[in-house]
């Protein structure tokens, strides 16, 4: 079950032709793949482009109406690799998956797709998690593009520009015989805006009919001689019909005024920043009419020569807009210009933008002044020209120091910290181990507070990065692999890794029955029913599949100190080969989506529930914190005492609390403090239970009237309830 | 071709596009709040354009939501997608210290930015993980944010919500129609919270509490109760006094040792009181008058060493830390504290829990062996401390982690006669041990006293080191010992109360006594030739 649910939305992919679909970039998407005939979809989950899987899942039911047959496949590879269907039938075909870790790990297919070529037109939707809020190393798909030529579209961030670049993807694929990737840029994905629709159209042939009737062609495959056949034609007929059909279709687009003596080259995406440069400038209005020659790069690979040169025509200075390195375009236009014998126009770039790093707004606006700034002073407004001296603002207070850095954590509750919580008793007591961490949630175990292992490779490729350790020594190299790393890749990558390789390592599998870190969606080992996909696969017996004898399971990962005993004996154990502990728990996200209704209806309904909440005893707390170092849930934070002998701020749990136990149990396991209780509210108490209850309270009553009556007291009055 | 393109009046209406951006907490709704601003805009005739960046930074980092929006024309405008500096309308920021990040990146402007925040704290981990106080400081960013705003709305929107049982965003979205930042009526507000189904009733309810605190510019200035410092003044006279109850012969003795504390100095009579209170909570009235004893003759010290001059800090801060001393944390502080009847009945309502439901509660008790000592008669526990595998035996018994149902008669009857054990305190090995480091820790102060006054302070002071329960008890301790030492080393000279302050704070700010250690050795490195 994924984390957003699209139900609602998905309805509207159903409107036809003429009516305005309103919603998010990524649902655009996939109303523009139902109205292009798209025979198959598929991909793997991720940011920016997770909601764009979850989407198509929840319109599985729409697709199977249509004959579309939806995928979710075990990883980007798998995805890639599903566009074989496109090869030698003519059905088109779209995946999907984030780059660009998503387009590393697909790389073997797009690749060998790429060399053979398509006849059906095939799609790749890479969710370019680039700049702020990317949680990947910041690098480019677009060199994937160029080295398996694989013609790369970088649309105009808006909802037509975004669902007409499907329709001539697909277009632009069939006719050049060649793959098409299509950028969407993290904010992309989650733009809220508006455009025609068109009817849904089913497949002109499903695959379903395809099966029926399969199809060969030898020389389509990726081996000698057909190899080196393949990279000649790329260059003799794909490149040239693909040129074509971007000139003849206009796929670049022109804005402003046909002649300058400066203009702007863009990537697509970069068309709004760039805009808002001009509009700050007073160079272009409100819908975008601007001033400057721009020529927008809807397409960024392949670069079309002559359509650069036309727009270079007369001008003095042409800007390069350009997001991150290396400067690609700049160095082909640079090449273009450079055979052309153009030595009039001078190219800039990289000189007036950063090298380095997203385009933001203030960025994009100071770029391009310094660039008109430089070649056309005149177009400038007087106020940018010649500036006032500003008015001396009164300074403002430096924060940097107050504001504190907030790296994304574990959530309320969840079941990977009591995990981390163990490991950092174990480490007090053993000292610090070799840890090696894997993509997913629990890779926040690196931040504050339990700041745990040092590197992290892949998906999926935790235990394999600490293969150099496998050979063991003193201590035991400790690694981590989140469920959906282990079967994605892992499985093989780091599992078969260490048992072939007799690894004397240990492997923490951290199962929290999803997908968790990307949305939520269900993998193999789900413990969750799922219409169409088949779930409850044990990580346990998958791990012993492939010859690991040392396997523990832990059901209960707030357990900490059985996680703690079970992780001291796999580092002690005289057992030879790797050591396997698969700790499970569910995510608390989906946990608390799942059962939050269920439980409200069973006390609606006068069923008997217990909602469990943690609390702390003010007054016994003493401030020292040691369990926030254990802890780092959003819902244990800090409260000031109403108390003028207090020097420090003592414990809180804010009603955020789900109860889900780790302070208890880690306040017990590390013997911190006697402060932490939890109370059970009990709605709908049976009658023998209530007179239970009655009776003990009654006595326990008697018992503190009578200390009390001997004692001196002060009577606060109870504070209202909340 | 070439020819200067004669200049165009600059477009005012691009000068129109409202850029509002919201920056909140992963997990505080921001999703929410932003459709609902994207249906507000669409409801009023606007175009509007909304993007927010998904992903990891949603799970407790922070996270930005953009929308910009302008009266629909039928030709659609060219929107941003990202907030830039210096280029924002509204922003709303879901926790204060958001709003500094806000003011920090420069979305805040004077010329244009109305600024709404929630000023409660959502503590980062970094804030939290420190053994002393390391929260940010809220004042900074008040300060801040009313030079860097145009208008600056700011108020509690988070307790708005709980007490009506909804969440942040919909206090936000009040606090954004009370702003009138934006040109819509009200009633299209509350018609985006009813659309979007369910729980809207309660939203509709934090919605109405924050729009009119936003409309009235309602500013809760009261400062976030900062750290107590025993020098900072003392605001006399405190809070109402609670009602004292007890048998009558108590409450005149208590009376009577009230009646002492105007013998103190004017500026240490509000915290003696409350170390009064907490000495006779913790023990009897007799413990009360031992204390008073104790801290009667601090003071003629402190008046003897010209303590006038200092506003008598020296008492202030005994009147303090003597209090935290003598009412140590031992067992029956925690059973006594877990078994009052003041308890049930605020957990219950800390739990919001109605009459017909129940409540059980559940402690988390984990007592090691050199606990149980503790408990003991001083020389039995001495004895039995003093043989190692006695203590083994016991630690195998005893360690454990116990869970304990206190709404139950059976573990109550075990704390409650834990608690009892009050009466013999006095004679347990705790206490002695007690009272002869406070013997030691109160005779360093008061010999410093005559020659350096502040560093007599200073002294006092260091006993905010001792705190926890078992291990972290020990550490505290080992800090406490070590900030002495290094108070030791320092004496004699003009600086010796900065060194110490210095040391204190050092010894706060990590739990393994890292910046402490690194202090020392600073202390070290000119006091004694090299390293001690």
């Amino acid at each position: 079950m994924a984390e957003r649910s699209f139900r609602k939305e998905v309805e509207q992919l159903r409107i036809g032709a003429g009516q305005t679909f309103r919603g998010e970039g990524i649902l655009a998407i996939t109303k523009a793949l139902l109205e292009n005939r798209v025979g198959y979809v598929g991909g793997y989950q991720g940011a920016p482009i997770s909601h764009l899987m979850d989407v198509l899942a929840d319109a599985e039911e729409l697709m199977g109406e249509l004959g579309i047959r939806f995928e979710a496949n075990a990883s980007e590879a798998a995805a890639a690799a599903m566009l074989a269907a496109s090869v030698h039938y003519p059905i088109r075909g779209a995946v999907t998956f984030k780059g660009p870790v998503g387009v590393n790990v697909a790389s073997d297919a797009l690749a060998n797709l790429a060399s053979g070529g398509v006849t059906g037109g095939a799609l790749v939707i890479v969710g370019e998690d680039y700049g702020e809020g990317s949680s990947i190393m910041q690098e480019r798909s677009h060199a994937f593009a160029t080295k398996s030529q694989i013609w790369l579209l970088d649309p105009r961030p808006n909802l037509p520009s975004l669902t007409r670049a499907v329709r001539y993807g697909f277009e632009l694929s069939e006719a050049s015989n060649t793959p098409v990737m299509m950028l969407m840029r993290i904010r992309s994905c989650h733009v809220h805006g508006s455009f025609t629709a068109q009817d849904n159209a089913a497949p002109p042939l499903t695959v379903r009919e395809a099966l029926a009737n399969p199809r060969r062609d030898t020389r389509r495959i990726v081996l000698p001689p057909y190899s080196y056949l393949h990279e000649k034609e790329k260059i003799e007929k794909r490149l040239p019909a693909a040129l074509d059909y971007i000139r003849a279709n206009r796929l670049n687009e022109r804005f402003g005024p046909d002649e300058g003596r400066v203009g702007i080259v863009l990537q697509g995406g970069m068309y709004n920043a760039v805009i808002r440069a001009l509009q700050r400038l007073g160079l272009a209005d409100l819908h975008g009419e601007t001033q400057v020659p721009l020529y927008v790069m809807n397409v960024a690979y392949p670069v079309v020569g002559d359509e650069f040169l036309d727009f270079c025509t007369g001008k003095d200075a042409v800007l390069v807009v350009e997001e991150g390195q290396p400067d690609y375009l700049e160095q082909a236009f640079r090449a273009v210009l450079h055979r052309a014998g153009n030595h009039e126009t001078l190219l800039s770039g990289k000189d007036v933008l950063p090298m380095a790093g997203e385009l933001t707004g203030r960025v994009m606006l100071e770029g391009v002044e310094s660039f008109l700034r430089q070649h056309a002073p005149d177009l400038l407004p007087a106020d940018r020209r010649a500036p006032n001296q500003p008015k001396q603002p009164l300074p403002i207070p430096d924060l940097f120091k107050a504001v504190p850095m907030r790296p994304p954590g574990f959530c309320t509750g969840c079941p990977e910290r009591p995990i981390f919580a163990a490991m950092k008793l174990v480490e007090e007591e053993f000292g610090q181990h070799q840890i090696s961490c894997d993509i997913g949630c629990h890779l926040f175990s690196i931040m504050p507070p339990f700041e745990i292992g040092g590197t992290t490779m892949g998906y999926g490729l935790g235990p394999a990065s600490n293969a150099a350790f496998d050979g063991g020594g003193d201590k035991r190299p400790i690694s981590i692999i989140g469920d959906g790393g282990f079967w994605h890749n892992g499985l093989n990558s780091s599992i078969g890794n260490a048992v072939f390789n007799k690894s004397d390592g240990v492997t923490i599998v951290v199962d929290n029955y999803y997908s968790a870190a990307t949305g939520g969606q269900d993998i193999l080992s789900s413990r969750a029913e799922n219409r169409s996909k088949a779930t409850k696969h044990a990580i346990t017996k998958a791990v012993e599949g492939v010859g690991v004898t040392w396997v523990r399971q832990i059901d209960r990962t707030y357990d900490v100190a059985r996680m703690r005993d079970t992780l001291k004996e796999a580092l002690t154990t005289p057992h030879e080969g790797p050591k396997v502990i698969v700790a499970s728990s569910e995510c608390m996200l989906n946990r608390q989506r799942r059962e939050r209704p269920l439980r409200e209806a069973a006390i609606r309904e006068g069923r008997r529930v217990e909602k469990p909440k943690f609390g702390v005893d003010e007054e016994i707390c003493t401030g020292d914190h040691a369990c926030m170092r254990l802890s780092g849930c959003p819902s244990l934070t800090l409260k000031m005492p109403d108390d003028p002998l207090r020097d420090d701020p003592v414990a809180h749990i804010d009603t955020s609390c789900v109860g889900c136990g780790n302070c208890g149990e880690v306040a017990d396991a590390a013997v911190l403090c006697p402060s932490f209780y939890r109370a059970d509210l009990v709605h709908n108490p049976g009658r023998l239970e209530r007179w239970w209850a009655d009776l003990n309270t009654r006595a326990i009553a008697w018992l503190q009237r009578r200390r009390e009556g001997r004692r001196l007291a002060w009577d606060e009055g109870v504070e209202a309830a909340e | 071709m070439n020819a200067p393109v004669p200049p165009i009046a600059r477009d005012t209406r691009v000068e129109s596009i409202v850029k509002l951006a919201v920056m909140a907490v992963g997990g505080q709704g921001g999703g929410v709040l932003n459709g609902w601003i994207v249906d507000l805009a669409e409801r009023n005739g606007y175009a509007v354009q909304a993007t927010s960046v998904a992903g990891v930074a949603q799970r407790t980092g922070a996270t930005i939501y953009y929308v910009e929006m302008l009266p629909d024309t039928g030709t659609p405008p060219v929107f941003a997608l990202a907030p830039a500096e210096g280029d924002v309308d509204i922003l709303i920021a879901a926790e204060l210290m958001e709003a500094g990040r806000a003011i920090l990146r420069g979305f805040v402007t004077p010329e244009r930015t109305t600024l709404i925040a929630s000023t409660h704290r959502n503590l980062a981990t970094l804030e939290k993980v420190a053994p002393g106080d390391g929260r940010g400081d809220p004042s900074e960013v008040r300060k801040a944010a009313a030079i860097a705003a145009r208008e600056f709305i700011a108020f509690d929107m988070e307790a708005m919500a709980l007490a009506s049982g909804s969440v942040i965003s919909a206090s936000l979205f009040g606090a954004l129609a009370g702003s009138g930042a934006l040109p819509f009526p009200a009633e299209s507000y509350r018609d985006c919270i009813r659309a979007s189904g369910r729980g809207a009733e309660a939203s509709l309810a934090a919605f109405e509490l924050a729009r009119t605190a936003a409309e009235a510019r309602v500013q809760d200035t009261a400062p976030d109760p900062g750290p107590n410092t025993a020098s900072a003044p003392a605001p006399d006279p405190g809070p109402p006094a609670p009602r004292l109850t007890g048998p009558e012969t108590l409450r005149a003795a208590y009376a009577a040792l009230e009646a002492r504390l105007a013998r103190l100095p004017p500026e240490a009579q509000h915290i003696a009181r409350a170390g009064l209170r907490k000495v006779v909570d913790f023990q009897d009235t007799a413990y009360g008058a031992e204390y008073l004893d104790l801290l009667e003759a601090l003071a003629a010290k402190d008046r003897n060493a010209g303590g006038a001059q200092h506003a008598h800090a020296f008492t202030q801060a005994a009147a303090k830390y003597l209090a935290n001393a003598m009412a140590y944390d031992d067992l029956p502080h925690v059973a006594d504290h877990k078994t009052r009847v003041a308890r049930m009945p605020r957990i219950a309502a800390e739990l919001a829990a109605r009459p017909e439901t129940l409540v059980q509660v559940t402690e988390y008790l984990h007592p090691g062996a050199p606990e149980f000592v503790s408990l003991m008669p001083a020389r039995l526990g001495a004895f039995v401390e003093s043989r190692p595998s006695l203590m083994r035996a016991l630690d195998r018994l005893v360690n454990r982690g116990r869970r304990m149902r206190t709404d139950r008669l059976p573990s109550f009857l075990l704390l409650y006669a834990v608690a009892g054990l009050r009466r013999w305190r006095r004679s347990l090995l705790r206490h002695r041990r007690e009272r002869a480091h406070m013997a030691a820790w109160l005779d360093t102060a008061t010999t410093r006293l005559p020659k350096n006054y502040e560093h007599a302070v200073e002294t006092l002071k260091i006993r905010r080191l001792v705190k926890g329960y078992s291990d972290t008890h020990a550490r505290g301790l080992s800090k406490f010992d070590r900030a002495m030492a290094g108070a030791q080393l320092v004496e004699g000279r003009d600086d010796a109360a900065q060194w110490t302050a210095r040391l204190i704070a050092a010894a706060l700010a990590d739990p393994a006594g890292t910046a402490l250690d690194g202090a020392l050795d600073t202390i070290r490195s000119f006091t004694t030739q090299g390293r001690a």
